[in-house]
């Protein structure tokens, strides 16, 4: 039976009706109208609807809403906008680090949280962070670049 | 005078208000019949069109893919966008801004010799006039015919061309939901298809019972002949269902794909007509030795990181479709005839979806779409594939076997290749037989009929006899062997036959090299004689540090292969370096490409990035399997492709002269990677390995055959 379910999304709090077992992705996308996260497997194997909860990347396609209730949520919505992009946001632009762009939501908050453990990773390091994220165009060494190009920015941020 | 040749295009839709608009505001509408699919071609048109017109870039909107608004240049594919869509834009902006400097210059009473654009601006002698194309609009008939004596910029007056421009459809992506997948118009429904699952399956039966509780709600199911069709308000809800039924359908007659189908070996038991593509001549001399062997290449998923989607709604008597299609007038007169409604009262619309790197499951999505919209009226009808529809439904890239043989005379140069391609069709795309190619039309009670396939004609750059002649030296004989039906669809993936054909072609001359006793970049090279070629590899080997006393058989190596796209568009050639153990891993990629004038330079080595990471996962790691009727290889557990990790470090060299025609890229890394890859395998481990994929498992084997 449908519940009300309560928790932040990017800073706000929010709440939805839902059953507890209804996918993350699918209350994000279809009750929120927050849309970044992407549909691409529904079996935790593409990282295409990664979401980070509580500061974690997380899969929301298999994630139940039920088990968010309380927790916070942050989406590609939540990093930057056109207006006050997030370095990581800048940063694939400025690499140029995309050519479909379906997986690119998931990578950069996957990369966020990377960032936020461990601010200046190897290019090893990084490759192993994205290796649950598919990326079919093959963009990847432009993606490994531009989160080398935002982890200088914000360690860079930091220090002034 | 000069006149020009009108790319096929512009011969089609001659008019100039068909391409270029001056819009309220200060924009200009540029509208084209190519569409994005992730390889950044509208960017590239604008830079063109903004080049000819004297606009800055920001000025342009671009309008893609919209049947009776847009032109209808066909499919977006073969790497012809900027040959074929770029060259009309050429021609025709620069006889909009020819046509606006004699209106200006009438006004002015001068000549329009004295008048130039700046941003759009009309300047004489360099001085403003006042007048500009917004201005000027209303007193210039663009409702005219382009002119075939119109001159277009000198590239050496280029001041966008040529330079890298950021993608337009970037920002978008990086903060928000740009995708076809995102479209969420009001009162909403979801649909699924059941799509049968081989050739002429008949779906005798499936659990409704079950299917429903799945969705534990409301769920309107739909059932006409062997296609199934949930619809629901709740995306969840259709998900479960769906799931159900798929689980439970149980499908007979036809011929269920099986495990058979898993190696390219099972297309020689298959009936085939041969023909003969290329008679070649007969050698003069008898050859001191010939050397024989046999590649292939499994059947391959275009596995897009999203699922195909459609969105459709039947109103007023008017059906509008919103595809990822890569040919919306192709697929507007299938549905009209899939449908039995009239053309004009069809709009299809296209919007991005995920990278598109062929024939996928784009048209059969906005079938099942427009199918339940005609029988839903009023309410705009989604449909998303889920990730097993997209693996188990989407036109395969098809497995093929290539066989070569060549005799060398006594220097080791040879008199003579043979080269046999057994093939299925590469080109099934809706309207290409005349058929309507569409799975759910297909699957109706009185279907249209399904004519037999045909593969690519060869004047087209072929389909499984895409880049099936060498560029070598030497008489060639090329025969195809078509085999025209298989329980699976199979048709065009990135680079068609030109995949299998360029590994095996460049695989061979490595072989022939060693047969020979020489190395392969120089022996190559003597059998070379256009000098695009030849610079490409020069370059290429000389950016690896090619050396020819590398060792053989020390675990790491270095391959090089080369090839022309279609023997006509790009030229390319890179070396790989492998290190191989237990299995093959692919380190470094020095790229060289000649793609005469580029428009965007950064965008086209973004392409040729994707293009060598692509073909490297399909040839280290990728192979479609078939168990009991289904596609074993339905979710990425079971595909696997090249992650972040293993992808190697690859470095570009755009080489081509800005004064030779801009030519087709998308598509050139697809065959010469494979190639590289397998020679530089060869080279490391001094053991050949013929069948795709190289794998663990075919390394394992190859030694143990060769003990």
């Amino acid at each position: 039976m449908p519940k009300l379910i309560a928790f932040t999304v990017n800073g706000q709090p929010r709440s939805v009706e839902a059953d507890d077992d209804t996918p993350l992705l699918t209350v994000l996308r279809n009750a929120l109208s927050l849309r970044a996260a992407r549909f691409g497997c529904g079996h935790e194997q593409c990282g295409a609807c990664t979401v980070l909860v509580d500061g974690e990347p997380v899969y929301s396609c298999t994630r139940a809403v039920g088990t968010i209730a309380g927790r916070a949520v942050t989406t590609l919505e939540g990093l930057g906008t056109a207006e006050a992009p997030h370095p990581l946001q800048e940063a694939i632009l400025a690499e140029q680090a995309g050519q479909c762009g379906y997986c690119l939501s998931g990578i950069i908050v996957s990369a966020k949280a990377l960032l936020d453990r461990a601010p200046s990773p190897s290019r090893a390091e990084i490759a192993a962070a994205l290796d649950p994220h598919l990326c079919r165009c093959g963009a990847h060494n432009r993606i490994l670049r531009a989160v080398e190009r935002a982890a200088a920015a914000l360690r860079a941020g930091t220090a002034a | 005078m000069i006149r020009n040749t009108l790319p096929a295009s512009l011969i089609d839709h001659p008019r100039l208000d068909q391409w270029i608009a001056f819009e309220p505001g200060g924009t200009v509408r540029l509208s084209t019949g190519k569409v994005e699919i992730g390889q950044g071609v509208l960017t590239a048109l604008a830079q063109i069109a903004a080049e000819e017109l004297d606009v800055a870039p920001e000025r342009l909107r671009v309008r893609s893919g919209e049947t009776g608004r847009t032109p209808n240049e066909g499919y977006t594919a073969g790497s012809l966008s900027i040959e074929v869509s770029g060259g009309s834009i050429r021609l025709v902006c620069a006889d909009v801004r020819a046509r606006f400097l004699d209106a200006a210059a009438a006004g002015l009473a001068c000549e329009a010799g004295e008048l130039s654009v700046a941003d759009g601006r009309i300047l004489r002698d360099g001085q403003e006039t006042g007048l500009d194309y917004w201005a000027l609009a209303g007193r210039v008939d663009l409702a005219r015919e382009v002119r075939d004596t119109v001159v277009p910029k000198h590239p050496d007056a280029y001041r966008l061309v040529g330079r890298s421009a950021p993608r337009l459809d970037l920002p978008a992506k990086v903060f928000g939901a740009p995708f076809i997948h995102d479209l969420a118009p009001e009162g909403l429904l979801h649909a699924r298809a059941l799509h049968r699952p081989w050739r002429d399956a008949r779906l005798a039966r499936f659990d409704e019972a079950a299917a429903r509780r799945a969705a534990g709600g409301q769920i309107d199911i739909l059932r006409e002949g062997d296609l199934l069709v949930l619809v629901a308000a709740d995306e969840a809800a259709l998900a479960a269902a769906a799931a159900s039924a798929r689980e439970t359908a149980v499908w007979e007659g036809g011929e269920p794909p099986d495990a058979g189908l898993n190696e390219a070996s099972a297309l020689e038991g298959l009936p085939a007509a041969d023909r003969i593509v290329d008679p070649g001549e007969r050698p003069p001399d008898e050859p001191a030795r010939t050397v024989v062997a046999r590649y292939s290449k499994p059947f391959l998923a275009h596995g897009s990181i999203g699922p195909s989607c459609a969105l459709a709604l039947f109103a007023d008597g008017r059906l509008t479709v919103w595809t990822h299609s890569q040919g919306v007038d192709p697929l507007h007169r299938s549905l009209a005839l899939a449908l039995g409604l009239d053309e004009a009262a069809i709009a299809v619309v296209h919007r991005q979806g995920a990278g598109c790197y062929g024939h996928n499951g784009a048209d059969d999505a906005a079938f099942d779409a427009a199918f339940v919209a005609m029988r839903r009226p009023g309410r705009t009808i989604r449909v998303q594939w889920s990730r097993e529809d997209e693996m188990s439904w989407s036109p395969f890239g098809t497995a093929m076997l290539i066989d070569l043989s060549a005799g060398l005379d006594h220097d080791g140069r040879p008199v003579g290749w043979t080269i046999i391609i057994t093939s299925p069709p590469h080109g099934q795309r809706p309207g290409a037989n005349g058929g309507v190619n569409l799975l759910g039309a297909l699957a109706l009670p009185e279907p249209l009929s399904n004519p037999v396939p045909l593969d690519l004609p060869d004047g087209r750059g072929g389909g499984a006899t895409r880049n099936a002649v060498a560029l070598y030296d030497g008489p060639q004989r090329v025969v195809h062997r078509f085999i025209e039906r298989l329980p699976v669809r199979t048709s065009s993936m990135r680079g068609l036959g030109a995949f299998g054909n360029v590994f095996a072609i460049e695989s061979f001359v490595d072989e022939l090299a060693a047969a020979a006793g020489q190395d392969p970049v120089a022996y190559r090279l003597s059998l070379l004689s256009d000098a695009r070629a030849r610079t490409v590899i020069e370059t290429a080997a000389a950016m690896s540090g090619w050396s020819a006393d590398d060792a053989i058989g020390a675990g790491r190596g270095k391959g090089l292969a080369f090839s022309r796209y279609k023997n006509r568009a790009a030229y390319l050639a890179l070396v790989a370096e492998v290190e191989v153990d237990e299995e093959v891993r692919l380190h470094k990629v020095w790229c060289a490409v000649d793609g005469g004038l580029v428009i965007n330079p950064d965008g086209a080595v973004n392409q040729v990035e994707g293009g060598i990471v692509q073909a490297a996962s399909w040839t280290l790691k990728e192979q479609v399997r078939f168990a009991d009727g289904r596609v074993a290889t339905a979710t990425w557990a079971d595909y696997p492709i090249l992650r972040f990790s293993e992808v190697p470090e690859i470095e570009v060299r755009l080489v081509g002269s800005p004064h030779e025609p801009p030519l087709g890229m998308g598509e050139v890394a697809q065959g010469p990677t494979a190639a590289a890859i397998a020679n530089a395998v060869a080279r490391a481990l001094g053991l050949r390995l013929r069948d795709l994929p190289l794998t663990r498992e075919r390394l394992l084997a190859t030694m143990l055959a060769e003990g």
